[in-house]
């Protein structure tokens, strides 16, 4: 008998349940359908423009800076100011997210921008966010093509841009975002919630930033 | 690994007498109490939550079969594989061959209790595949040869100066000369050491906090992305998971995850929650190329539908440990296995046998503090209790006990020999008291006046005292 | 508005009964201050939490039984301990799981009882009482009490209402003594550990006078205290309440 027979044959005699009970299988099959939402805390459930600062006053809380622009227009001179103000080369990592790359980067003489995963020799990586969660000030990031997820963990300084409407009150709500783009049950490989710059407390308990993901996130929030 | 649970008491001994132990455990008693009470009350919502996800576990543990055939389908759908292990050996096994598949030489690992559960790094070793920890704990301990004493923070027994003089001894290539003072000094060194690793590693292993069955996605949950480098570097990725891992839908896993780091670390969410389905996509360009997972049940299934069954709730949180006077006490290695606490004094007789784990579920006061921290609302003492029952049926617990206990409770089920004998014993024992209305030695009592005065009764028995009263026409 | 003169059953708890009388009576001078009759049944043991938590149900099972049929007949319940009363009160009718008559009169028992000082502010609704203590007195909260009967606020204000007494706050009041019934014998290094932290605590606090709500905590408490040399003098809550101070404290003085 294979290990999969063995064990679920050993949970069934357990639950007193048979194979093939049509009963149990439709509740099971249902609730996935169904996918609800349970408890959601009242903290997220605001108008857009609190629901925006309350994002980012979270995403300060953990850590992250965050500064915010009217225009993606923006976005490259923010983040060549970043550098200078973090006295950090003037070279940048990123994918090929066509909502970063068709941004005025030329307008940015000095700036270097490097398409492609991240081999860990990047000082600073730049990705966008497919959205956020203001309950917990948290990063949605998914994975695809044109977002590799090495950038979200390698360089030392992670940029992320995200677009103020794509902000969600609560993680339940981003989740239904991923589900409607990428269809009912399906996932990107990757989804990465990053809540902050990495950390560990594994040394008597002192919080020290930059474990082994960045040691800054830098969040740029566009519009709202 | 090594169990030594049935020497719980000596090990406890060692533990109260180490005082670099002790001055370890006192980080456990301050920091993670209150940090997690201000994240718990800064949540209006967080009892609802808990009742939430209790109700979810109790589900996916009812439907168990039917959510890891879901699971399974979803995973496979994805371009996944699932192995199916009954045991740690079979689990063991399944690993290394995957792993020479791929013909690995180090594989990377995540923070993975499960791993610990199975021994999988003696084993990989012992078969010329070089495992390296990469959570800065877990490292710490792979360096020192030893087990994690936490289950969410697995170094927490080890002090700085420690942490120091272990990076000196082995990290030799570099300048001996330099500044270990501060723990920014030996985390910057680890992250250095330890990126190299990733990028030599053939195969990452993690753990899983959530398996979930609508999308064959499997989640971790970490803050020092040390999971993620682990498995999006290597050229494959293998996820190893208890089968209680298991949830519904996406949703059903947001409700845990907001209890789970409030309950741990007093964080809302841990810096890093990510969710991982299948093996790198057409497209992609970076990712494992393969993905793997291994269900694992080792026992959980012979909990289901016994009074252990909501034990198989527990989502590792260590909160029980965090707020347990016995942990406290004398930490995780005494418990001598690979889970403390009193998780570990429930899950760990269920795992290698209430005649090895005896000692677990009685080295407890009741306080009931775990129980009332516990996100998932496991009854912890009631199930220790159950397991006192068990070892008491099967006349496990010592005979000198046990003889005492059924003794007195000859007399305690029989009211009036019960008064008569205690009505001669006391007021004898009180003049013995004298004076000072305590003993500091007393026969049979050397276990309580070891450490402290027994108190002297007072004299003549309440019951005695009524008694007399009631002749006397009184009350 | 509670009933006007209601029957109370005294379970007065097999260490109070053997090893400090003086609680039992401070307790029944505190249940007919708030206008209870008091009963005082022979047949009480002890509420079997020695068997319960040793894994031995006949034992428990049994002694349950002959607690049940001892004051089932009463109005209310009532023991100063929280342990014990949590045991009645939480425990008791999982005893008979199976046995569909006596799990229905246990549960009916179980309903009836109550712990002294949370019975006395929360069912008599008693707001002050007479008791006289000067100076500084700290409070430690016994685990099952705490958690199990929900007992926290009720001893406290009932303490406040005392003229001269200041009430200091205990660091940790909420954490276990180490005593743990059979727990401290079985572990006695352990239980010692534990118990060396709350001393501590007692220490800083700089309180004259320690009081908890259960005798089992309190003798752990105090022998730890009087081993140390320690001046803090010890006492069941009731006593203070009821202003009976007259016996010595736990352990005796000094």
């Amino acid at each position: 008998m294979s290990g999969r027979e063995a064990i679920l044959g050993k949970v069934r005699t357990a639950l007193k349940a048979k194979a093939g009970d049509t009963v149990r299988l439709a509740a099971v099959n249902e609730r996935m359908a169904k996918s609800a939402p349970g408890i959601i805390p009242a903290r997220g459930q605001l108008p857009a423009k609190e629901r925006i600062d309350l994002f980012c006053a979270q995403a300060v809380k953990l850590f992250a800076s965050v500064e915010r622009l009217a225009s993606a227009d923006a976005v490259p001179a923010a983040v060549a100011g970043y550098l200078r103000q973090k006295n950090l080369p003037q070279s940048v990592r990123m994918g090929d997210d066509p909502r970063l790359s068709d941004l005025p980067w030329s307008q940015e003489g000095a700036l270097e921008v490097r398409h492609g995963p991240s081999d860990g020799n990047d000082e600073v990586g730049v990705s966008h966010a497919f959205g956020g969660v203001a309950e917990t000030g948290t990063v949605v990031m998914v994975s695809g093509a044109d977002n590799p997820t090495t950038i979200n963990f390698l360089p030392e300084h992670h940029i992320v841009v995200i677009d103020a409407t794509s902000i969600q009150g609560d993680l339940e709500t981003a989740i239904a975002g991923i589900r409607a783009r990428f269809g009912k049950g399906e996932m990107p490989r990757t989804v990465n919630l990053i809540s902050g710059p990495s950390r560990s407390g594994d040394i008597e308990q002192k919080l020290i930033l930059g474990a082994h993901g960045p040691r800054a996130l830098h969040l740029i929030v566009v519009g709202g | 690994m090594q169990i030594t649970s049935p020497a719980f008491k000596q090990n406890a001994k060692g533990a109260l007498a180490d005082v670099q132990l002790q001055q370890a455990l006192g980080n456990v008693r301050s920091g993670f109490i209150d940090k997690r009470l201000k994240a718990v009350e800064a949540l209006p919502e967080f009892e609802a939550l808990r009742d939430s996800a209790r109700a979810i576990k109790d589900h996916a543990l009812a439907n168990l079969d039917l959510y890891l055939e879901a699971y399974e389908k979803k995973v496979v759908a994805s371009g996944g594989h699932v192995h199916w292990a009954e045991s740690a050996e079979d689990a063991r096994n399944i690993i290394l061959d995957i792993c020479r598949k791929a013909n690995a030489k180090t594989v990377t690992k995540g923070k993975s209790m499960i791993t610990e559960e199975i021994a999988l790094n003696d084993f990989l070793e012992e078969k010329g595949i070089r495992p390296v920890e990469t959570d800065l704990g877990e490292y710490i301990i792979q360096l020192r040869h030893e087990h994690p004493s936490h289950i969410i923070a697995p170094a927490v027994h080890v002090t700085q100066s420690q942490v120091e003089a272990d990076f000196r001894r082995v990290h030799t290539h570099l300048d001996a000369a330099r500044d270990l003072r501060e723990p920014e000094a030996l985390l910057n060194e680890a992250r250095k050491v330890l990126r190299e690793e990733y990028f030599a590693a053939d195969v990452g292993i993690t753990g899983a906090n959530f398996l979930i069955a609508e999308t064959g996605t499997s989640i971790i949950v970490t803050n020092e992305g040390n999971g993620d480098l682990t498995q999006i570097l290597p050229k494959m990725h293998i996820a190893v998971a208890s089968i209680e891992k298991i949830v519904p839908t996406l949703e059903d896993a947001s409700q845990i995850l907001r209890v789970l780091a409030r309950s741990a670390t007093g964080q809302d969410m841990s810096v890093y929650t990510t969710m991982s389905t299948g093996p790198r996509r057409e497209g992609d360009v970076d990712g494992p190329g393969e993905y793997h997972v291994v269900l694992l049940d080792n026992g959980r299934s012979s909990m289901l539908g016994t009074e252990f069954q909501e034990m198989l709730r527990c989502i590792r949180c260590g909160a029980c440990m965090n707020h347990c006077p016995v942990y406290h006490a004398v930490g995780g290695h005494a418990y001598g296995w690979v889970y403390p606490g009193p998780m570990g004094a429930v899950l760990t007789p269920s795992l290698i046998g209430v005649d090895k784990a005896g000692h677990l579920p009685n080295a407890s006061t009741f306080c009931g503090r775990c129980e009332s921290v516990c996100p998932m609302k496991i009854p912890l003492p009631k199930m220790m209790r159950h397991w006192r029952e068990r070892e008491f049926e099967r006349g496990l617990n010592p005979a000198a006990a046990r003889s005492g206990l059924k003794f007195w409770a000859f007399f305690a089920r029989r009211p009036a020999l019960y008064q008569a004998m205690t009505a001669i014993g006391m007021p004898l024992l009180s003049l013995l008291g004298g004076k000072s209305h305590r003993f500091g030695w007393l026969p049979l009592a050397g276990g309580w006046t070891r450490h402290r005065e027994l108190p002297a009764p007072q004299g003549k028995t309440f019951m005695q005292q009524v008694r007399s009263a009631r002749s006397a026409g009184a009350r | 508005m509670p009933d006007q003169n209601p029957r109370v059953g005294l379970f007065v708890t097999c260490l109070v009964d053997l090893f400090r009388p003086s609680v039992g009576f401070a307790a029944i001078k505190l249940l007919e201050d708030a206008g209870c009759t008091v009963e005082v049944p022979m047949t009480q043991t002890c509420c079997g939490q020695p068997a319960y938590n040793s894994g031995d149900r006949a034992d428990s099972r049994a002694i349950a039984e002959n607690t049940i049929e001892a004051f089932e007949e009463f109005d209310y319940v009532v023991a100063p301990s929280g342990s014990c009363a949590g045991m009645l009160k939480k425990h008791y009718p999982g005893l008979f799981s199976g046995e569909p008559d006596w799990e229905a009169r246990a549960r009916d028992f179980s309903a009836k009882v109550h712990e002294l000082v949370s019975f006395l502010a929360d069912v008599r609704g008693v707001t002050a009482v007479a008791g006289s203590e000067a100076g500084s007195v700290t409070y430690h909260d016994s685990c099952s009490g705490l958690r199990e009967l929900n007992i926290k606020a009720q001893p406290r204000k009932l303490l406040r209402s005392i003229d001269g007494l200041e009430l200091v706050e205990l660091k940790d009041a909420d954490v276990c003594c180490g005593f743990g019934g059979t727990f401290c014998v079985k572990y006695p290094d352990i239980s010692n550990a534990i118990v060396e932290q709350k001393t501590g605590c007692i220490e800083a606090s700089g309180a004259q006078t320690l009081l908890a709500g259960d005798l089992g905590c309190l003798m752990n408490m105090a022998g730890k205290l009087k081993r140390q040399g320690s001046a803090v003098e010890v006492r069941h809550v009731a006593e203070v309440l009821a202003g009976m101070t007259d016996a010595a404290p736990i352990g005796g003085k000094g």
